[in-house]
């Protein structure tokens, strides 16, 4: 059973990314969206909690959201995987369910 | 809208439920009543009563459903049926009577 | 509602994820009432707290002086709607400083642990 969670606040204004990580586990991906997106950067104080997160469940971000806010792919965690638009629709059917951490 | 009560003027919303709860006074549900030609019985005060103090206690009105089944409880099972509530009530037991009582419409009544 | 229509369809099972306080957003208020309404159909509810969720929950809300409504008093309201069951998480609570006792409503606590299994549970997560 798997759940997509979509998680759209920045890290450095709300804690929706910390609470959303501590009840994920295997089979569970999260996408980062809207202001999470800068969540997904390699060189943010978050990075080493991202890392070891991803070894559970699988991480993706919305890249017109990245690219709005000045970042390219080349900046992201090694694994976190960026998606279009298409892509985000893929995920939500390739899940059972959508959790929206909002 | 406003409905004329003991000589006050109390507003109501477009469907004629009271604006304010606190508004209430028996003569509110006489006056709303005499609007539709129906007449007012014990048996529509116990409905009234019952829906007022349920709001008391829960802060909502109840569904027609809730509402049925919590009346069969605490007033009797023969009480405690849609075909009582309708005949009674025949605009249907929670909006007409939740009206009467200066409730809100009930939650998911459209 | 047109019963025909519903027959053969499946009762999906929807969890209420709750987790932030009652009377800063509006947010556990229309948690609250989308539960109510969703009780006219026929499906299988049940509501999960978490984080500052759990404050929803808490007895002797007395928000008139914030001029709100005082809807902590429909909680008690939910077993009648058929709203299965009330999950709160352990941790929550505790980090708050709040035991069962301080609740409002019989909770089943469940610890943090067990939150994945309760959602893998669930059709549809709606989360306030």
């Amino acid at each position: 059973m798997s759940t997509l969670n979509i998680v759209n606040k920045s890290p450095f204004e709300k804690r929706s990314l910390e609470q959303c990580l501590k009840r994920i586990g295997e089979g569970d991906s999260v996408l980062l969206i809207e202001d999470a997106s800068v969540s997904a950067l390699s060189k943010t104080a978050y990075a080493e909690q991202l890392i070891s997160a991803s070894k559970l469940s699988k991480f993706y971000v919305l890249k017109p959201d990245l690219q709005a806010r000045g970042f390219s792919e080349e900046s992201l965690l090694d694994s976190i995987e960026s998606v279009d638009y298409d892509g985000f629709v893929n995920l939500v059917v390739t899940h059972d369910r959508v959790h929206s951490w909002l | 809208m406003t409905i004329e009560v003991n000589g006050k003027s109390l507003d109501t919303d477009e469907e004629g439920y009271l604006a304010n709860l606190s508004d209430w006074e028996p003569e509110v549900a006489s006056a709303m009543a005499e609007i539709d030609e129906c007449e007012l019985s014990d048996n529509h005060w116990e409905v009234i009563n019952f829906l007022r103090d349920y709001y008391e206690e829960y802060q909502i009105a109840p569904a027609v459903r809730v509402l049925t089944k919590a009346i069969g409880k605490k007033l009797g099972k023969d009480k405690g049926s849609s075909k009582y509530l309708y005949e009674l009530y025949p605009y249907g037991p929670a909006k007409q009577a939740c009206k009467y009582a200066g409730l809100p419409k009930p939650t998911g009544c459209v | 509602m047109e019963d025909e229509e519903y027959q053969g369809g499946e009762v999906k099972k929807f969890l209420y994820v709750n987790r932030r306080q009652p009377h800063g957003t509006v947010y556990a208020l229309e948690s609250l009432e989308t539960v109510l309404i969703g009780a006219a159909f026929d499906q299988d509810v049940s509501m999960l707290f978490i984080d500052d969720g759990v404050y929803q929950l808490k007895k002797e809300q007395a928000p008139e002086g914030i001029e709100f409504k005082n809807f902590s008093k429909t909680y008690r309201a939910l077993e009648m709607y058929d709203v299965e069951k009330l999950f709160v998480e352990r941790e929550s609570l505790e980090e708050r400083g709040l035991a069962v006792d301080d609740l409002l409503v019989d909770v089943e606590v469940i610890p943090g642990s067990d939150v994945k299994a309760l959602v893998d549970q669930h059709d549809v997560i709606l989360s306030f």
